[in-house]
């Protein structure tokens, strides 16, 4: 009987240590395929290992192969077993089908809904088929999960909304000016923070970034990174004259812009809009400058609580996400069900006896024969039908230990076209 | 003359039903956010125009002028001035989301103008000038363009108090930048405001040769001056004090209530000789 196995560690089950002590590179994938196929037999494997997961799916008859798999993983990696195994979770068959689909769906991430690991499995995939590890079942296995995880995007608001800071920074700041790139950004502060968030802008193409930082110096390096302008601290509050964005991530105890201030400018930039975006913490810019016409802040609390519920948001649709799954995994097994020998065989006899039989009743039909003549014409037919199908069938039955049953009795079956389970949406 | 009104009626159901399903696509658009929801609409939506382009021709043919000589006849214009406002708005702005103001207006005013009972319009052949004709086309593609001003700011208010509310409501993810919204408004208000003057000098000089008098203190005379200056100050201030987004918003919002009540208020409450358009 052979199975569809599963063994893993993922961020929910294993420091991250452990996980990059676990972790396979492309290379280390391929030599891993290679020693699963030569010396363990297994015809069918994909080996996943992105940075918050490991996992191997396999194809095996042999229950013991969990131990094995386990301690080749341990010989790659130079590992104790012991060291690793308690947090590994096997899942076998129906569980680890499930597994796969609500991986590649983006359910079992470490940010639900988050788009790259979809491309990750069809990265394995492909080394895994590279390496000839993929039949007639993995073939269908993993296209199923692609299938799957972009229906759950699709029908689903999986994907939705920013979960990250510095993303509902840049999304808040495309719903205020409608064009990013005719836009200019100062920076209040040149520490890891304000590098940060200017790292994430520069990608939407700001028009021009200015830096103001206590020590000039620092305020002239981080300039230089970004093809920008520096100016002095005190140079602030007139440098918002030329400015659209402000981020903010100085040190100080005190507000560095102030409601009178922004008022001022306000007035003298005609009130063309300003986006405040204060990371610091305590707080560089004067809340109330929120109240000013046209002015917009947002401090760390509030890009923090958009980003919060933004998740609950995508976990909520996970619910509608995880019954499509399960649709899916039901599907798979049915089609499984499929591949064994028996239904198989008595699908493919069930079609040949319909075809005879009704071919002999109209010939028959057409004939003026007694009962009893008509009898045996139909005992002959249903003969010849079964003494057709005795060899195939012997054959499906035993295919041999050392062969590859589902490769056969899927070929049987196309060539029967007896595979009505077979639906690709 | 009671086969002419029913054959109107006729006339103006089929668009009219246009609008109401091109409306109702849009809101389902604003609901479900798909873009094909929104191609049905907008093609349904000039489809209703074109059948009300064709319905206002054959009855301005019929009737041998402009059709605006009862209230059934001026919303039916006036209906049809701001979908083709919006048409072309939705070509230069591409505003999708503005299409669930326009179609759900255009859709109501023609409900409006399929419902009204019928008053008999009478061939009037002081209505018939060059000067009169350029006065009613101008002023109405102004006061539509005017129209969509408002509905651009009432979605820039939606979407301004989201942000500064911070909290990223129902809106947030349906409406564009508050720049985009806010220079629409202000593009819909200097063209809007450039017709409604031009229109409003053509009724003038209209009356010098009609009425042999420029100015007449006319109940609607005076309303609309006073709905021009209102417009005329928006701008100054949008110009010289910088009284852009939320402000601009809200005069934009009030200024547009003050043009409906110039265009149907003052000849129902208060009369004068505009009256006979709206009977």
């Amino acid at each position: 009987m052979t199975d569809i196995y599963l063994i893993g560690a993922n961020h929910k089950t294993a420091p991250v240590e452990l996980r990059e002590q676990i972790a396979f590179d492309a290379g280390e994938v391929a030599q891993a395929l290679e020693r699963l196929k030569n010396d363990h037999g297994l015809t069918e494997a994909v080996l996943l290992s992105t940075c918050n997961r490991t996992e191997i799916l396999y194809y095996s008859d042999s229950p013991d192969s969990v131990a094995r798999l386990i301690q080749l993983v341990a010989d790659m990696k130079h590992l104790d077993p012991d060291r690793f195994e308690k947090n590994l979770y096997v899942h076998k068959n129906q569980e680890a089908i499930r597994h796969l689909f609500m991986v590649a769906s983006s359910l079992d991430s470490m940010i639900v809904g988050e788009p790259q690991i979809l491309g990750q499995i069809k990265q394995a995939y492909k080394m895994a088929v590279a390496q000839n590890m993929c039949g007639v079942v993995f073939n269908r296995l993993l296209h199923k999960s692609f299938s799957i995880a972009k229906k759950v995007r699709r029908q689903t608001g999986i994907g939705d909304n920013a979960v990250s800071i510095s993303y509902a920074a840049i999304e808040l700041a495309n719903k205020i000016f409608s064009d990013l790139s005719t836009k200019s950004v100062m920076l209040l502060g040149a520490g890891e923070m304000a590098e940060l968030a200017v790292e994430h802008l520069m990608g939407h193409q700001v028009k021009r970034i200015t830096v103001a930082n206590r020590t000039f110096e620092n305020a002239v390096s981080l300039a230089q990174r970004f093809n920008g302008g520096a100016i002095k601290f005190e140079e602030r509050v007139e440098a918002l004259m030329d400015v659209d964005i402000i981020i903010s991530s100085t040190g100080a105890t005190d507000y560095v812009l102030t409601a009178p201030d922004v008022k001022k400018i306000m007035k003298a930039r005609k009130n063309a809009p300003l986006f405040f975006i204060d990371i610091a913490v305590p707080r560089d810019i004067d809340p109330k400058i929120n109240r000013i016409n046209n002015a917009y802040l947002y401090d760390i609390d509030d890009l923090n609580n958009i980003v919060t519920s933004n998740i609950e948001q995508r976990e909520k649709e996970t619910v509608k996400a995880g019954r499509l799954v399960d649709e899916a995994v039901i599907k798979f097994e049915q089609w499984m069900d499929g591949l064994k020998v028996v239904p198989s065989i008595k699908a493919i006899n069930d079609k040949i006896q319909a075809i005879t039989h009704a071919e002999c009743e109209k010939t028959l039909a057409g004939l003026n024969l007694s009962g009893a003549d008509a009898d045996a014409i139909r005992r002959m037919t249903k003969a010849i039908a079964t003494r057709t199908l005795h060899d195939p069938i012997r054959f499906l039955k035993n295919t041999g230990d050392h062969r590859d049953d589902s490769r056969y009795l899927s070929m049987a079956r196309q060539l029967f076209n007896v595979d009505l389970l077979d639906e690709d949406e | 003359m009671n086969g002419l009104e029913i054959s109107v009626k006729m006339l103006l159901a089929l668009p009219c039903l246009l609008y109401l399903a091109s409306a109702a696509l849009y809101v389902i658009y604003l609901f479900r956010q798909k873009a094909s929801t929104q191609k049905m609409a907008f093609g349904l939506f000039c489809v209703a125009v074109a059948f009300h382009v064709l319905a206002t021709i054959i009855l301005a043919f019929k009737i041998g002028n402009l059709p605006v000589h009862n209230m059934q006849q001026t919303l039916s214009l006036a209906a049809l001035a701001v979908s083709c406002a919006f048409i072309y708005a939705q070509k230069v702005f591409r505003l999708k989301i503005l299409g669930v103001f326009a179609s759900c207006l255009a859709a109501g005013v023609m409900v409006g103008a399929v419902a009204v009972p019928q008053a008999p319009a009478e061939q009037q052949a002081i209505l018939n000038s060059f000067w009169l004709w350029f006065h009613i086309i101008l002023v109405f593609l102004g006061e539509a363009a005017l129209a969509l001003a408002c509905g651009a700011g009432i979605l820039y208010l939606l979407q301004e108090h989201g942000i500064k509310a911070k909290r990223q409501g129902f809106f947030y993810k349906r409406l564009p930048s508050l720049d985009l919204l806010d220079s629409t408004s202000y593009t819909c208000i200097t063209v809007g405001f450039t017709l409604l003057t031009f229109g409003l000098v053509t009724g003038f000089i209209y009356a010098k040769t009609a009425l042999g008098r420029f100015w007449g203190w006319d109940q609607k005379e005076i309303w609309s001056v006073g709905t021009w200056l209102f417009y005329a100050a928006l701008l100054h201030c949008r110009l010289y004090s910088g009284w852009q987004g939320r402000k601009s918003a809200i005069m934009t919002i009030v200024g547009f209530g003050l043009l409906v009540f110039t265009f149907l208020g003052v000849n129902i409450l208060l009369g004068g000789y505009h009256q006979v358009f709206t009977r």
